[in-house]
């Protein structure tokens, strides 16, 4: 008996392997409904302690074993999964605002990838555009507690904004920008010199509302303003840029970190510039003249648009069946303003991406050698990226600093370069999609989430008598940091990444591929 | 030496001196229209830096570089793109993370007129050009044999697809003169005997002026209207295929004095 036996294929032997193959040859149908119960039996269980954690584990892991069907049952089953979570959330009393959400992420997954594209922006859209009407209806979240209310959202809008200006800068082009915050402070500036009383020996009045013509000061319309803040911004980015971008990779990020400094500390310091007060020193200028469409605008429009963002919106909302009624406030304006101003910003970056200039920064990025070599200048090219990157970071201090009706110099140290950069890291360099969720969620983490998380900590933890006292947001910056290093080392090239990033990324795994392909390059003829 | 409309570019007492080191010593040097010409010599004999030298990316220390009549000596490479050099590289220098299609585009940077502005707004004229000259980026593709690669990304083409894609994206600067920096490296001879039909093709067809550095004699010898001969950074011989190949000095700087005494002795020469 010397043969060797053959051995049966290692697929069907074990335990491990005959129950996969028992469980594969069951009715698709009757898999779902085993899945299902199993699940109703662990959200039982979770809901008990927390709702909303029972119904994110039970839709996380219905999306994820509902991706796995075969096609022809998918549709049915995702169908009744909703109907299903519907119904619980119902019986459950919980609200509605969970059931919608739950149903459109589970609607979502199911959106052919070629839709996807424009349905998911689309969809996301929509939900932030109502946002101010359900945002007292929505759950308590798991950990982070409740829901950021609408001016954490401005908030969140702007520096998102800022995010993706500064990914045109580090995403396309690969230039390290760690001053990113003078933009900012540049166009925070400019709307306090042009919307308040700061420069009162001059008195110059153009479309401004909510204020006497008689009151000293320039005081325009803010969206002049914000244009002209976006200039700028993008007019000191090119007198900064062209002797600084000459330098490449590290060399760039120290020069811009050192012009970082300089214009915070000019404004901190600028009260007393050869006698002349700039900038109001530590004091900051406050307050700032209120936002407005003016009242020939307001009444053209019925009142849409309107005339003064402080005095506006008595209108109330009332949909009865849904628990809503909603007095529409001047947060809420702010709140859509900034909702448009970020998607021009987006918009432009997009058609930038896919034009002659972003393949002329992607290229840069990719071998400044190789580009020059082709036709592409590359003083200029990298001047456009760091002037189109300004300008989008001065018009998000400029709408901020109208927002706060301020503007100080506390608000521009380095760790805002910083904080700004981990967004466009967290995101995903190179994706607009990607830095718009990395933006809102570290924005979010920053203005309510920590201290959301901390007040959980404290109230959930005791340990044989002991109770924890943690002031979550004290730690930010460490756990900020913590968040990169996690990025860094899992999913290096962000949580959404753009397709040419996460192939650089993984270079070294697929380098072993053979150098030389006999068989392609001898097939067809050169 | 004359700089009328016969040569495309002629450069004259070409130096380039790193520290004290002189890489290129005094080379005058002009390349005639339509013709190919190839520059050999030893490893180190500064032809790569000379390339360097016409395509801006150096500066010469000395001398002249005059393209299409024109002084272009110091000037930025992609100023020189826009006048008219086209060039590969010897380490390929693809944009890796990019298709195929899109390193043609970036090739066509300089012959395209979308700014800022009107790429944001999309205008009409915009699209028009971005479809033209993807049409022309297809073209290009197709004549360099990569018509279905269009969309892979350049990493992941086979080392004989990313030399032709170079070759594509050089060409699509629309160049007068083609640089090709040791085209054949790493190529078999079935795929150098390909590439030396291609370059006549490239000649014959397409009116075009190509300059190539290369090591691979079949192709020198099967391609060059002419050749000339750099050794420690100066031009030792020039002329055609058959004589630089005969030429007593262009021997002893391949393989050395003894070589040539040996030869002599035995009556080769």
């Amino acid at each position: 008996m010397t043969d060797v036996a053959i051995r049966v294929p290692t697929e069907s032997v074990g335990f491990r392997n005959q129950a996969r193959a028992w469980w594969r040859g069951l009715n698709p149908w009757l898999r779902v409904g085993i899945v299902m119960v199993l699940q109703l039996v662990l959200f039982g269980l979770l809901f008990t302690v927390d709702h909303a954690l029972g119904f994110a584990v039970l839709v996380v892991s219905t999306i994820y074993w509902l991706r796995r069907l075969p096609d022809r049952i998918r549709q049915g089953a995702t169908g009744g999964f909703i109907l299903l979570m519907i119904i619980l959330a119902i019986v459950a009393n919980t609200p509605w605002t969970l059931v919608i959400l739950l149903a459109v992420g589970a609607v979502m997954s199911f959106v052919p990838a070629a839709r996807r594209d424009w349905v998911f922006p689309a969809v996301l859209l929509g939900l932030a555009v109502l946002y101010p009407f359900y945002a007292d209806q929505m759950f308590t979240m798991p950990i982070f507690g409740v829901w950021p209310d609408v001016g954490t959202g401005v908030y969140m809008l702007v520096f998102i904004m800022m995010a993706v200006g500064l990914n045109i800068v580090v995403g396309y082009a690969g230039l390290l920008d760690l001053g990113y915050v003078a933009f900012y402070a540049m166009g925070a500036y400019t709307s306090a010199w042009l919307m308040s009383l700061q420069f009162s020996h001059t008195n110059f009045h153009f479309g401004a509302v909510g204020i006497t013509a008689s009151l000293p000061g320039i005081h325009m319309s803010m969206w002049l303003v914000l244009a002209f803040a976006g200039c700028v911004a993008a007019l000191s980015g090119i007198i900064i840029g062209l002797p600084t971008l000459r330098l490449r990779g590290d060399y760039l990020a120290i020069v811009t970190l050192g012009f970082g400094e300089i214009l915070p500390q000019i404004a901190r310091n600028g009260d007393s510039l050869f006698g002349f007060n700039l900038t109001n020193g530590p004091n900051g200028i406050t307050p700032l003249d209120p936002p407005g469409f003016g009242h020939a605008i307001s009444n053209a429009t019925g009142g849409f648009l309107p005339a003064n963002y402080l005095q506006c919106c008595s209108r109330t909302v009332n949909i009865g069946f849904l628990h809503i009624h909603h007095q529409i406030s001047s947060f809420d304006v702010f709140f859509w303003t900034a909702i448009v101003l970020l998607l021009i910003t987006v918009f432009t970056s997009l058609r930038l991406q896919y034009s002659r200039i972003g393949r002329a920064w992607i290229a840069i990025r990719e071998d400044e050698t190789a580009a020059a070599a082709m036709g592409i200048p590359l003083m200029r090219t990298k001047t456009w990226a760091y002037a189109s990157g300004a300008f989008f970071g001065g018009i998000a201090g400029a709408y901020y600093g109208v927002f706060r009706s301020a503007t100080f110099p506390g608000d521009f140290y380095f760790n805002i370069s910083v904080f700004i950069l981990c967004m466009v890291i967290l995101g995903g360099m190179g994706n607009v999609w990607g830095v718009v969720v990395g933006a809102a969620f570290l924005a979010y983490l920053n203005q309510e989430g920590l201290a959301n998380t901390g007040a959980w900590l404290n109230a959930n933890i005791h340990i044989a008598g002991w109770r924890p006292n943690f002031q979550v947001p004290l730690y930010a910056s460490g756990i900020y940091g913590l968040i990169i290093l996690v990025v860094m080392l899992f999913r290096p090239e962000g949580l959404i990444p753009s397709r040419r990033r996460a192939a650089e990324l993984h270079e070294a795994e697929t380098h072993d591929e053979p150098l030389y392909d006999h068989e392609i390059a001898g097939t067809e003829p050169l | 030496m004359s700089t009328n409309g016969d040569y495309v570019l002629v450069a004259e007492q070409v130096r380039k001196e790193f520290g004290g080191l002189v890489a290129v010593n005094d080379v005058d040097f002009a390349v005639p229209r339509g013709k190919v010409i190839s520059l050999i010599g030893p490893n180190g004999a500064g032809k790569t830096t000379f390339f360097n030298m016409l395509t801006g990316v150096y500066k010469p220390t000395s001398g002249t570089v005059t393209l299409l009549g024109e002084d272009v000596t110091g000037k930025p490479p992609h100023a020189i793109t826009a006048r008219g050099i086209g060039r590969t590289f010897q380490n390929i220098r693809l944009f890796q993370n990019m298709t195929a299609l899109e390193n043609v585009l970036v090739g066509m940077h300089a012959r395209m007129h979308a700014n800022l502005f009107n790429s944001v707004l999309r205008t009409p004229k915009v699209r028009r050009e971005e479809k033209e000259v993807r049409e022309r980026g297809r073209e290009l593709l197709a004549f360099t044999g990569l018509s279905r690669k269009a969309t892979e990304v350049a990493r992941n083409l086979p080392y004989g697809d990313q030399r032709r894609l170079e070759v594509a994206r050089a060409l699509a600067t629309e160049p007068q003169l083609l640089l090709l920096d040791e085209p054949t490296a790493g190529m078999n001879p079935q795929e150098s005997a390909e590439f030396t039909a291609f370059v006549a093709r490239l000649r014959d067809e397409n009116k075009l002026t190509v300059l190539m550095i290369e090591h691979d004699m079949r192709v020198v010898m099967g391609v060059s209207d002419r050749v000339s001969v750099l050794d420690y950074g100066e031009k030792i011989a020039e002329g055609g295929p058959r004589e630089v190949q005969q030429n007593e000095r262009v021997i002893e700087a391949y393989l050395g004095k003894a070589a040539v005494e040996d030869m002599k002795k035995q009556g080769l020469s």
